[in-house]
């Protein structure tokens, strides 16, 4: 097995790493790193619950080899600290299980970067890129609206 | 301060945003092996060759298993091997284990691994199992060892049959005016948790076999160890940290066994087996499939005399859980009405299907599609109001259930509240169907719903308070942490009985079967029940051994003492009192002298008169209390297309007490989202030869965001006297009624009875075409 | 997962790209075109495929080019779908690509990957189909302009070691009136049932489909009776859905026969879509 030494940039700091050229960036973070905070769900990019953030956009850490990651930021969940939609998600019960939540945390969270005025469209264009099965959803929406327009019930749908 | 009924923030919150929050697979140790299963693409074949030798040439190759001298396993009935050896019964079963020092290697090994099938002839679901000349599961089905009471009929499919005979079918027949005969069916589907099984095992020195697994029944896993390998149950420590969503799935004790045959072809080193989102589905017990008929009779003015059933359950290649289910199925096999002359058989049939583990509300969510629709259909016919008929029918204390327990006040919830209020939030009055334009309609649909709990008569739960020197209290239970925050609120009773704030509650959320008192297990919303008890005493024995130390420091008598604020004090003179923190772990008297040491509480529960049942009537008390619930759901369907939105969907469950309302209702619209994919898009597609055809998200999906309806939810508090608080389970109520609910809405709105689930555009569209297959 | 194991190269130009791809060919390797590479990785932990070398094109500036020159607007095969929505310099393929997979899904599905991949309903593909479009191949000989229509038969036919670069679309197509319909078999995810893409041109129809066969294609065959306006619209969807050029699927998403009502629905909505299209 033909291992490579790759620099990665994670959460603000560079580690080096022997990775296999076929290892996902999932399997990176989770085994090289030790970052578990994101999830594997299905390694088939169905789920959402391994998304990360690399540059500014949300990644599923499954779909994605480390190597590409190579002179890219990547932030994980561990990455966020007191993020306003971690809090959110807490405040609203947005979780259950909580297994989904990493991901979906991440997932709102480049959501709001990009578009901190996302519409309800947009909300769950983006959105239905995760799967919750705990939840029935409701409580995920209050938190992501709440993020997006600081509370303001008049928009939501 | 919080108190009992308020949102109290889950204890691991925090835990679960950060990513730090920890599942069984997040927990690595260097040297760790790795086992990857090779699995059966065949539903029904016999294995005439297993060629493992390329396997173990592979460099880094730890063990390959192929299954011989293995013990027959199953919880009931000893029928299925841990690896299969002669003959596959299902798609997805594991033939073959390969353990290596890496999951690619592992992986890579097992793709060398060539089995050779001759396929056989399929059973594809339980009405083609009991026909005359089906092909047979398990040969010898009789042969098998099995728990008292359970009878497979030999040579055929059947693994076990409950009946219930309550009245008399003849006279009810006889008495009702107006009758129909329906017959409904669905596939098994899946669970789908988030996180996918999976188990490591290690063999220690002194022979103790400890497991980590993500499991709802860790102390089930401790005790089939011991029933199917022989190891000394204080030798086999389970240890369960939080689990990422089960929903009864991970009831079913399967990823534990292969790890620990991995483990012990290795010496007793640590093994991991992890289960891939494919493996997870089919590899691992799914969700049930039901055929049902349900018969019912009642007079012109719509007065329920009969109901004469058959449910054949989809118990799939092993029965394991499967004939439970189907007993739970025949325990609650009518709504909950009274009808005084009920008969039911409840089989459970071995098909070519991967086999069936619990799933939330264990049985109650598929038998009431059957017969919750079948009360839909017997309105129209009798041109009586749907809501009416069951209102008019509605079960209360004073009339007995199918298995002939009398309720009382307490053991049942209260229905005829749960469909008014249910009418009034779907806005029933407004009409069944209301036309929006020559294309569009507005169709509602209501259920009732009902549960006990089948557990065994002789469950029990305990839980253990220790204090810590600040006052404040430890709790452990043997509550696994699935997502329903249960320990949570635990916390919360034991706080309001310590009379501290339930900060200072501390909950131990990882279950270690070792130093964890027992709780059978995390199913049948029984943790707030049981584990809320074993709480409250464990709660109480504190109490009364703080008072004891206080009384002789105080110079008073233990109950001129009252407790509060964390102090216990003179009830005439608050005053006087001492704080927990100064007591909690021995009081030291000024010159130095102590006594008393750190006060550990301790609390169990066991159910109380409980009975099996009758094996010729079914008579029996089956469970501690029945909760109730009426529900509904509005769509918006497209008559050309047969598509269809859901608009609104209410729930009104009796929960006793509710005693963490955000979290009560996000327990009831998570169950409902669940029971809305169940009815309307999920479901195993099998091809002619039983195989799954789309064990993986991108073809079996459950809800995603922005899919689900409004959520409607309200609840009925009538106290279950037992409980603590008066509370009912809450964590599958919302589940139950729903495929019904969206079943008779959209019925009403296509104009013809639907009888199949899921009630894709495309069953509809078959079914108003009277297109087949 | 991916349990075997390749070498990984990322080339900076097209012509190195296509050598490495020779070489490495010339060394016996099993070298394939990486782009978004999700099918590469999902597949390859499925064991639906097999490499020993990728070579990613992403570094290559020109298939990561999204620009309109002249009358023509060039997208590279290594654009990112989400890209694509993000910039919306062709509204149709907006439309079309924003119903495939998910979002976060599509910031890394790429162009090129979606047109070229295994999986059979290459969605991405249907608007270049409608639009007539060209696409800018890379071989040994160098680059090479040729008609989508003739290089696209069910699949994207690209002789060994050749690489998918661009699609060259012309601004008239783009302009032109144009639906995109995408029909589930339940709710809002998953594969399509069908997706129909249809724009007007000099007042002709023109429809390509996915999901109806085991390839996407342009339905040339029912573009007459589509177009026949002396019928009344419902025969001349009647007529045109006789002409499916290949056996309707039958699967897990939907049966065959369901497939063919949805599509008569479906290219009614196309009519009436793009009446309110023009309209507009
Ligand atoms: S694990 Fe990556 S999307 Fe499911
Ligand atoms: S909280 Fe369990 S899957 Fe979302």
């Amino acid at each position: 097995m033909t291992k490579v030494a790759v620099t990665l940039n994670v959460n603000g700091e560079e580690s080096e790493v022997l990775i296999r050229p076929a290892d996902t960036l999932l399997d990176v973070l989770r085994e090289n790193l030790g970052l578990t905070g994101s999830k594997p769900g299905c390694l088939n990019g169905d789920c959402g619950a391994c998304t990360v953030i690399v540059g500014k956009k949300p990644m599923k850490s499954c779909l994605m080899l480390a190597i590409e990651a190579v002179d890219q930021n990547v932030t994980t969940i561990e990455g966020l600290t007191d993020a306003t939609v971690q809090r959110a998600f807490v405040e609203h019960f947005a979780f259950q299980c909580g297994y989904c939540t990493p991901g979906f945390i991440m997932n709102v969270h480049s959501l709001k970067e990009n578009h901190p005025e996302a519409d309800g469209e947009t909300i769950k264009s983006w959105m239905d890129s995760n799967i919750c099965r705990c939840t029935g959803y409701e409580e995920i929406e209050a938190a992501v609206k709440s993020v997006l327009y600081g509370g303001q019930e008049h928009h939501k749908r | 301060m919080e108190n009992i009924g308020d949102s109290v923030i889950r204890k691991e919150a925090l835990e679960k945003v950060t990513g730090k929050a920890k599942y069984t697979h997040d927990e690595r140790t260097k040297g760790m092996f790795y086992a990857k299963k090779v699995i059966s693409p065949y539903a029904h074949a016999k294995m005439t060759a297993k060629d493992t030798s390329e396997a173990r040439k592979v460099k880094g190759v730890r063990a390959v298993i192929t299954g011989e001298n293995l013990p027959l396993i199953g919880e009931e009935v000893r029928d299925r091997p841990p690896i299969a050896t002669d003959k596959v019964r299902y798609h997805g079963e594991v033939v073959a284990l390969v353990v290596a020092d890496t999951p690619e290697v592992a992986k890579r090994a097992a793709n060398l691994i060539h089995v050779s099938y001759q396929p056989l002839p399929t059973v594809q679901s339980p009405s083609h199992a009991i026909e005359a000349n089906a092909p047979l599961v398990h040969e010898n089905v009789a042969e098998y060892e099995k728990d008292e009471g359970i009878e497979p009929i030999p040579k055929s499919n059947i693994s076990n049959h409950t009946k219930i005979r309550k009245g008399d079918i003849e006279k009810g027949w006889r008495e009702s005016e107006v009758t129909v005969d329906e017959s409904f069916s669905f596939s098994p589907s899946d669970h789908t948790a988030m996180e996918t099984r999976s188990a490591k095992a290690e063999i220690k020195a002194n022979g103790s076999v400890v497991i980590d697994t993500s499991s709802q029944a860790p102390f089930m896993v401790k005790k089939l160890m011991n029933d199917y390998f022989g190891i000394e149950v204080g030798k086999v420590i389970v240890n369960t940290p939080l689990v990422g969503g089960g929903y009864g799935g991970k009831a079913s004790v399967q990823q534990e066994i292969l790890a620990y045959i991995a483990s012990k072809a290795v010496g007793g080193r640590q093994v991991e087996v992890f289960y891939s989102r494919e493996e997870d589905m089919i590899t691992a017990p799914c969700h049930i499939g039901l055929d049902a008929k349900v018969k019912l009779g009642a007079t012109k003015e719509g007065t329920l005399k009969v109901a004469e059933i058959v449910y054949l359950f989809d118990g799939g290649a092993y029965s394991d859980k499967a004939i439970h289910l189907s007993r739970a199925g025949a325990v609650d096999c009518t709504g909950p009405y009274k009808i005084d002359h009920v008969k039911c058989d409840s089989y459970s049939v071995y098909t070519n299907h991967p086999y069936p583990a619990p799933y939330r509300g264990f049985s109650h969510s598929e038998v009431l599609f059957a017969f919750e629709r079948t009360m839909d259909i017997l309105a129209k016919k009798l041109h009586i109001d749907p809501l009416q008929l069951r209102e008019k029918n509605a079960i209360l204390p004073g009339h007995t259930t199918p298995t002939q327990v009398r309720l009382n006040r307490s053991t049942i919830g209260h229905v005829p509240k749960c469909i008014e209020k249910v009418k009034k939030l779907i806005n029933w009055d407004e009409g069944e169907l209301v036309e929006v334009n020559d294309r569009i309609v507005r169709a509602k649909g209501v259920s009732c719903l009902w549960k006990t709990s089948t557990i065994p008569t002789d469950s029990t739960s305990g839980a253990i308070l220790t204090f810590n020197e600040d006052g404040t209290v430890n709790l452990m239970s043997g509550v696994v942490e699935i997502g329903t925050a249960t320990k949570t609120v635990l916390a919360q009773m034991v706080a309001d009985r310590l009379r501290i704030d339930v900060r200072d509650v501390h909950v131990r959320m990882k279950v270690d079967t070792q130093t964890t008192p027992e709780h059978w297990k995390t199913v049948a919303s029984r943790g707030t029940f049981m584990a809320g008890r074993a709480a409250l005493a464990a709660a109480d024995d504190a109490l009364t051994q703080l008072k004891k130390i206080a009384s002789t420091i105080l110079r008073a008598r233990v109950d001129d003492l009252d407790v509060g604020n964390g102090r216990v004090f003179l009830r005439e003179e608050p005053s006087v009192g001492l704080e927990f923190k100064d007591i909690a772990y021995g009081y030291t008297y000024p010159n130095g002298n102590a006594i008393g040491g750190q006060i550990i509480g301790r609390g169990n529960y066991i159910l109380r008169h409980l009975t099996e049942l009758d094996p010729e009537t079914g008579k029996g008390n089956p469970g501690p209390e029945w909760s109730v619930g009426a529900q509904a759901i509005e769509v918006e369907f497209d008559r050309r297309d047969y598509t269809y939105k859901m608009l609104r969907a209410a729930s009104v469950i009796d929960v006793g007490k509710v005693l963490n309302e955000k979290s009560a209702r996000g327990q009831v619209t998570g169950a409902m989202s669940m029971g809305l994919a169940f009815g309307g898009r999920e479901t195993f597609v099998f091809d002619e030869q039983a195989r799954v055809l789309n064990p993986r998200l991108r073809t079996y999906r459950p809800i995603h965001y922005g899919e689900h309806p409004e959520y409607i939810v309200e609840f009925v508090e009538t106290p279950h006297i037992d409980a603590p608080y008066g509370a009912r389970g809450a964590g599958e109520q919302g589940l139950l009624g729903m495929p019904a609910a969206l079943g008779n809405a959209l019925s009403t709105a296509v104009g013809v009875p639907l009888r199949q689930l899921p009630l894709t555009p495309e069953l509809i569209w078959r079914t108003k075409e009277g297109i087949g297959e | 997962m991916i349990p075997f194991d390749f070498d990984y190269y990322k080339p900076s130009s097209v012509e190195e790209a296509v050598r490495l791809f020779e070489s490495l060919r010339q060394q016996g390797k099993q070298p394939m075109y990486f782009s978004g590479g999700t099918e590469i990785i999902t597949f390859g932990r499925l064991d639906y495929l097999y490499t020993n070398a990728v070579i990613d094109i992403k570094g290559i500036s020109k298939c990561q080019m999204m620009t309109f020159k002249g009358e023509n607007l060039y997208l590279g095969a290594a654009v990112s779908l989400s890209e694509i929505e993000e910039a919306n310099l062709f509204p149709l393929l907006t439309k079309t690509s924003s119903e495939v997979a998910d979002h976060t899904a599509r910031t890394k599905v790429t162009l090129g990957g979606n047109i070229c991949g295994k999986i059979f309903y290459r969605e991405a593909v249907l608007p270049f189909l409608v639009s007539e479009s060209e696409v800018v191949i890379a071989s040994r000989e160098g680059e090479e302009t040729r008609p989508i229509l003739d290089v696209f038969q069910k699949s994207l036919q690209l002789e060994e070691g050749e690489c998918l670069v661009q699609l060259v679309t012309n601004k008239k197509m783009i302009e032109a009136a144009n639906i995109s319909i995408k029909r589930r078999r339940q709710w809002d995810t998953g594969y399509p049932v069908i997706t129909v893409v249809g724009i007007k041109v000099d007042g002709q129809l023109r429809v390509a489909i996915s999901g109806l066969c085991s390839f996407p294609f342009r339905a040339k065959e029912m573009e007459p009776f589509l177009n026949d306006t002396k019928r009344p619209l419902e025969e001349r969807v009647s007529l045109a859905i006789r002409h499916v050029p290949a056996e309707v699927l039958h699967d897990s998403e939907a049966s065959s026969d369901y497939r063919m009502f949805v599509l008569k629905n479906t290219l009614l909505d196309v009519f009436e879509g793009l009446e309110m299209e023009e309209v507009r």
